[in-house]
């Protein structure tokens, strides 16, 4: 196991070191630069735009700048953001918490809801009520995120006009007091939150669902309640526990995506965390801040694949990593 | 129903798998009726010259944001009309500048059938002037309201089908070719050259989708035409999915080539590559028509969340995403909400390749050969 937990970091490292590279290549072929902006400004002289790519290395060739990062960022110094002028570790930290704070919402939100929903429908398979769980379910998965925050801002920020319309802060915010503060933060992360649990909840109802019918087929499932447990008992302590453990799998998943997963979403509702961040970073080619939310939402992945199949292998014995 | 199928049993035809699979789908509702839908979508778009009553780029600024018409068979005074019709509109600015729409009920512009409007060509090949319905000048028809620039929606809706709709088909098919081969050859040839190419897939898919999708369209040179810009598009979702697919076809190849007919081949001195097209991959065709349909949705939800963001297809061309850009702004919305029709496009056909997957997972899973159909 120990050995096995190794040799996935050993091939983690390495497979880091070549998306590093690719991700870095494909920056690079994208035209122009940031500072080329700054050449189309009549008030800068070419020389100092010149001064500028030299103080960051941009007029070295490819390889080199490569090098460069790459030493840089294996000591942990991952540059520095030319539109922010500050360290991209720095900047990325302020918008991190925002972006925890949205996806781990939304994910206690789906899980609260989707696991039960979807036991119940498991339950009473091919009833009325499983037919329009299942039937919402499908709804939830083929809604677009970006169509169904739309809708909720149409419904709820226009039409009611009971929730603000994107972003996080009201403009009053830095007079509230601290109730208000959080009060007004709450407000703002309804919309948002509601959209991404919407979409994670619909698969996870169904995949709940199914795992949940499996495991109810099973011959220990009629031993138990052949031996006269309580339909209860049969459902909540003898299938729901190995109907859960597919699920772990997706809680990996969206671990790995904790960091990634909403940026369509934040680029919407002009909410200030990581996606949108990465947004405009990506479009002024920013290019130091892109590879360090790069790596991150890379290592993210890693860890949250390598934790789902440790998870696994500790709820499932049968499971074994050589 | 149940006549016809003893009839057919009767003279049934050979039970191929496929056929068997086709008539499993043919019991699930939904997935039939999903793939009616979807025919009605892509005749409605490919012909969208045809069907809608303007170009998409005919615009007319002083109807700017009107609102949509409903087709009339009554007039003011009660007396029923054969020709349907729609009443003339004007409009007055209030204090704050909006406009407010009023509809004049003494004018009245009949529908006209079949009748002279915008040119455009079928398919490409013929040029035509005919259009199903539109009405006489000075009138416009806006049955689903007008945009900022006074373009008909239910218009632009339509010719932005063109590009909503295709780019999955046409993204599917080369990650399908790509996944294909590399997975079979990965997954055959084994070794170093298996590593090499998981490895290369492992690196695509660290990297968040995402972000992925904005680099990469970030490498597009300035001053594309739009069907540049399309096709880059394609080729940017399809190197991000051709990945996963690949790999899934990679581990069925493992267990299909320890099969003794791919031993038979080997021995009767089959070359590798030949194999592998037709005696290995063959085999992962049920699956791979599976992914196909039920990934076709992340290349329509791909292409509208770029173009919505402005990073896709850019304005007069419509698209469905580029569409709902006007949307993105609550004031927008607020009033002049049938701007987001273009979005319930979207999710129709979406749900309906989902339903359309669903189904033919179940028609050709042979897991359920056990169960129901014997």
């Amino acid at each position: 196991m120990i050995h096995y937990v190794i040799r996935r970091l050993l091939l983690s490292v390495l497979l880091l070191l070549a998306a590093s590279l690719m991700a870095f290549l494909i920056l690079k072929a994208a035209p122009g630069d940031y500072f080329a902006l700054l050449e189309a400004d009549p008030r800068i002289s070419q020389e100092h735009v010149e001064a500028l790519r030299a103080a960051y290395g941009l007029d070295r060739p490819i390889h080199v700048q490569y090098g460069m990062w790459l030493s840089n960022a294996v000591r942990g110094n991952f540059g520095h953001s030319f539109a922010y002028k500050q360290p991209v570790s720095s900047v990325i930290g302020t918008r991190l918490f925002n972006t925890l704070i949205l996806n781990i919402c939304a994910i206690c939100l789906t899980w609260f809801i989707a696991i039960p929903i979807g036991v119940y429908a498991a339950v009473r398979q091919y009833s009325l009520r499983d037919k329009v769980l299942s039937g919402f379910s499908f709804v939830g998965m083929s809604l677009p995120s970006f169509f169904s925050a739309l809708l909720l801002l149409y419904l709820f920020a226009s039409v009611l006009d009971v929730l603000p319309p994107g972003g996080l802060y009201s403009v009053q915010y830095p007079q509230m007091s601290v109730g208000e503060k959080l009060a007004d933060v709450a407000r703002h992360l309804v919309i948002p939150v509601v959209v991404l649990a919407l979409t994670a909840m619909a698969s996870l109802q169904r995949i709940t669902r199914g795992n949940m019918l499996e495991v109810l087929g099973q011959q220990y499932v009629c031993t138990a309640r052949a031996k006269g447990l309580s339909e209860r008992q049969v459902v909540y302590k003898h299938a729901l526990r190995n109907a859960l453990n597919p699920l772990i799998t997706i809680f990996g998943y969206e671990f790995g995506a904790l960091l990634s997963g909403s940026a369509l979403l934040e680029i919407i509702l002009d909410y200030p965390g990581l996606g949108s961040l990465m947004y405009t970073a990506v479009r002024s080619q920013d290019q130091f801040l892109v590879m360090g939310g790069f790596m991150m939402g890379a290592c993210m992945l890693l860890v949250g694949n390598l934790l789902a199949e440790l998870l696994l292998a500790w709820v499932d014995p049968r499971i074994s990593y050589r | 129903m149940s006549a016809d199928e003893t009839q057919a049993a009767a003279t049934e035809p050979p039970r191929t798998p496929m056929r068997m699979a086709l008539r499993r789908l043919r019991r699930h509702r939904m997935a039939i009726f999903a793939s009616r839908i979807l025919v009605i979508l892509y005749v409605l778009t490919l012909f969208a010259g045809f069907f809608s009553p303007y170009d998409y780029d005919n615009e007319r600024r002083e109807h700017s944001y009107h609102p949509p018409q409903g087709i009339r068979f009554f007039d003011a005074d009660g007396n029923f009309h054969g020709r349907p019709f729609v009443y003339a509109t004007s409009y007055e600015f209030d204090e704050y500048f909006n406009r407010v729409w009023t509809v004049d009920t003494s004018v009245r512009y009949p529908l006209r059938f079949f009748a002279r409007g915008d040119p455009y060509t079928i398919v490409g090949l013929f040029t035509w002037q005919r259009r199903l319905f539109t009405v006489e000048e000075p009138g416009r028809l806006y049955l689903l309201g007008a945009d900022y620039r006074g373009r008909d929606l239910l218009s632009r809706i339509l010719y932005g089908g063109r590009i909503s709709l295709t780019i999955g088909l046409v993204g599917v098919s080369i990650s399908f070719a790509i996944g294909m081969i590399v997975g079979g050859i990965s997954g055959y040839v084994g070794g170093r050259t298996d590593f090499l190419i998981q490895r290369v897939c492992e690196m695509i898919m660290l990297i968040p989708g995402f972000y992925l999708l904005l680099v990469l369209r970030n490498t597009f040179p300035p001053g594309l035409s739009s069907v540049q810009v399309y096709f880059g598009i394609v080729f940017i979702l399809a190197f991000i999915y051709w990945a996963s697919f690949s790999r899934v076809i990679r581990g069925m190849v493992l267990s299909i080539r320890e099969q003794e007919f791919v031993l038979a081949a080997r021995a009767a001195g089959v070359p590798a590559l030949r194999i592998i097209i037709r005696h290995v991959l063959p085999n992962t065709l049920s699956y791979a028509i599976v992914y196909v349909s039920l990934t076709i949705p992340y290349y329509i939800l791909g292409e509208s969340a770029l173009s919505l963001i402005g990073l896709g297809i850019q304005d007069p061309v419509p698209s469905w995403g580029n569409l709902l850009q006007e949307a993105m702004s609550v004031p927008e919305l607020k009033f002049h909400p049938w701007i987001l029709i273009p979005g319930f496009f979207i999710f129709v056909a979406v749900m309906a390749f989902n339903f359309l997957g669903d189904g033919l997972r179940d028609a050709l899973d042979p897991k359920t050969l056990a169960g129901t159909d014997s």
